[in-house]
């Protein structure tokens, strides 16, 4: 099987993911979704400083870096001053719910037509590997060396549950380890575009994702340990906005 | 009209066509007036969950092609910075209104002018200077505020309108311009989707793309510093004494100009419209009748006369009459000055 890279992102030029990196699938599946739907050429990506900030070097789209955990706010002003072209916000899950929650919440609760995707690896990736709001209890992070607590890190912050009482277009959650997976992640980010054509409002779609570096772990136990750990703490699906083509 | 209505519709006036705010007293008519006015003229209005989601929605609306602004005061301006430093790196035009109050800390809603050091010296991390410009009338509001976005867009960087809870609360008459419109396609740089482009817009910082930073920074500055320098001189040839004085306090400073000559009292005044670039030059023919200069502020430790010392290189002792809380008195100002004259006062500040 040959797997083509979408017309507008290079991988070879300036992608300094790591090895097995989740940040690479889900740039392509959103490459993916932009060239099927033909929005490339009219879409403006806003992404956040930290590990998915890359993308802006090795993708031709029109793209904002915004600062750290604000690319929620920035798309809105994008998207105020361009309702007519599709705006998407890229983040970690440390930008959408630790520094940036409040901007997350509240373009949820304005349902901001918007797609926003949430990386979430479950750590500060691009920083060295702290705990973040989604470090699962008793995962051993750089700044949780006995493994996260709730003495020591609070409770582990679940995005659907916390939106679920919105009146927003669309929550999802996919995972990037396998194919069957990524496949099913991919129309979540689909739908969500679709959503923001059909002036539905705000989406959310969290990827929960691999960070082979921090979690101390080969991309193939990574890929086991969403599977089998992970989505067990944070279950994939559609919670908001089901109906449409079912995924 | 009141100051603060007066500067909202001039916002409106000069093309601007996103605002993002979040209340804050003394400057909440701005944000209100922009509310039911934006709409009208098919311009988006956002109330913010805060300043740092505001600054950053201002960030994103100016980088997509509008002329876009956002407006607070003392401590939602310290709460800009983030954004503000950024617009800066990422050379991106947009225009920020303080409408300064008393007090570090939380504050205090009734006047001041305390923030003259945070809009000239602060403005985030890195080497952040600040395009500002400082009304002393509701007239002089609606005129910067026309020239806000023009030199906002001629250097890429930010520029801010620092005004005052005094002049934002005046009333007077008022001459409004003639409204102003901008195509949000006339820059090539803004993102607008790469259509027919082979290559896609980036706004990040621009020194990830630029071989010498550094001279295209201090450059800049540079070329803020010889073309935009603003200031009025009244009475300076013959002064025994000159204040220096902005906003507000330069409104009760032409006052006390007029009280002083009459007792016999010579007192110039140099007032700075721009307060970044410091109008430097305004300095440069101080007479030798001249023993001092005194700076009249609302602050408490006379913020600005750092920058007067700056420009007379050191060569003249200067004074501050600072009143913090308090809108200075033309005849208390003339008083503090003339016992300066004569000797009486020896601490450099009040
Ligand atoms: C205001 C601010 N605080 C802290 C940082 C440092 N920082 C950069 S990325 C990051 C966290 C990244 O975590 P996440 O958002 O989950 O992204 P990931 O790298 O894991 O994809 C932090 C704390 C920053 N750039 N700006
Ligand atoms: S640190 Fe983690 S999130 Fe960042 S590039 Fe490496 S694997 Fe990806
Ligand atoms: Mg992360």
């Amino acid at each position: 099987m040959v797997i083509k890279a979408p017309d507008r992102i290079t991988y070879t030029d300036g992608h300094s993911f790591c090895p097995g990196c989740g940040h690479g699938t889900a740039i392509r599946l959103i490459g993916e979704v932009l060239q099927e739907l033909k929005l490339e050429e009219d879409s403006i990506i806003v992404l956040d400083v930290a590990c998915g900030g890359m993308p802006i070097d090795v993708w031709r789209y029109d793209t904002i870096e915004a600062a750290h955990g604000r690319p929620v706010p920035t798309a809105v002003g994008v998207k105020m001053v361009r309702p007519d072209q599709p705006v998407l916000a890229y983040l970690g899950d440390g930008a959408a719910y630790s520094i940036g929650l409040a901007e997350t919440i509240h373009s949820a609760r304005r349902n901001d037509n918007i797609v926003v995707i949430v990386l979430n690896n479950c750590v500060f990736g691009m920083t060295g590997g702290q705990m973040s709001p989604t470090t699962l209890q008793g995962q051993v992070t750089t700044s949780s060396p006995n493994g996260k607590n709730m003495e020591s890190g609070g409770a582990t912050l679940d995005v659907v549950k916390l939106l679920s009482s919105m009146d927003i277009a669309y929550l999802a959650r996919g995972a990037i380890c396998d194919a069957a997976n990524i496949r099913k992640a991919k129309k979540y980010i689909k739908k969500a575009m679709e959503k923001q054509l059909n002036q539905e409002g705000f989406s959310l779609v969290e990827l929960l994702s691999p960070c082979p570096t921090n979690w101390k772990m080969t991309p193939s136990r990574c890929a086991d340990h969403i599977k089998e750990h992970v989505t067990s703490i944070f279950p994939v699906g559609e919670f908001i906005g089901k109906e449409g083509e079912q995924v | 009209m009141k100051g603060n209505e007066a500067l909202a519709e001039a916002v409106i006036r000069s093309g601007c066509r996103f605002y993002g705010g979040y209340p804050i007293t003394p400057q909440n008519e701005i944000l209100e007036y922009i509310s039911w006015r934006m709409p009208e003229v098919g311009g988006a209005f956002v109330q913010a969950e805060s300043e740092l989601a505001a600054i950053n929605m201002v960030l994103g609306a100016a980088s997509a092609g509008a002329r876009a602004l956002t407006s607070s005061s003392g401590p939602g301006y310290s709460l800009f910075q983030e954004g503000i430093s950024y617009l800066v790196a990422g050379d991106i035009p947009a225009v920020i209104i303080d409408v300064a109050r008393f007090g570090s800390g939380i504050g205090e809603i009734s006047q001041g002018q305390c923030d003259y050091k945070l809009v000239t010296r602060g403005n985030g991390h890195g080497d952040s200077h600040l395009l500002v410009l400082a009304p002393c009338s509701v007239q002089e509001s609606v005129d910067l505020m026309m020239q806000a976005f023009p030199l906002a867009e001629k250097y890429r960087h930010p520029v801010i309108l620092l005004s005052d809870a005094a002049i934002g609360q005046m009333v007077e008459p008022v001459n409004l311009p003639e409204p102003q419109t901008v195509d949000i396609n006339r820059d090539a740089w803004t993102v607008k989707g790469c259509k027919g482009q082979d290559e896609s817009k980036k706004i990040t910082n621009v020194f990830y793309y630029m071989d010498d930073y550094n001279s295209y920074l201090r450059d800049k500055y540079q070329k803020m510093q010889e073309e935009e320098q603003r200031w009025e001189s009244i009475m300076t040839e013959d002064a025994q004494l000159i204040l220096v004085a902005y906003g507000i306090s330069a409104r009760v400073c032409k006052e006390a100009v007029r009280m002083a000559r009459e007792k016999g009292v010579r007192l110039g005044l140099i007032r700075p419209i721009s307060i970044f670039p410091y109008p430097g030059k305004a300095f440069k023919n101080i007479p030798d009748s001249c023993k001092a200069l005194m700076t009249v502020e609302m602050s408490i430790t006379g913020q600005m006369a750092e920058d007067v010392r700056l420009a007379v290189n050191c060569r003249y002792p200067v004074y501050t009459y600072g009143t913090g809380i308090k809108v200075p008195g033309s005849s208390d100002v003339v008083r503090y000055a003339s016992d300066i004259i004569e000797g009486k006062i020896d601490k450099e500040v009040f």
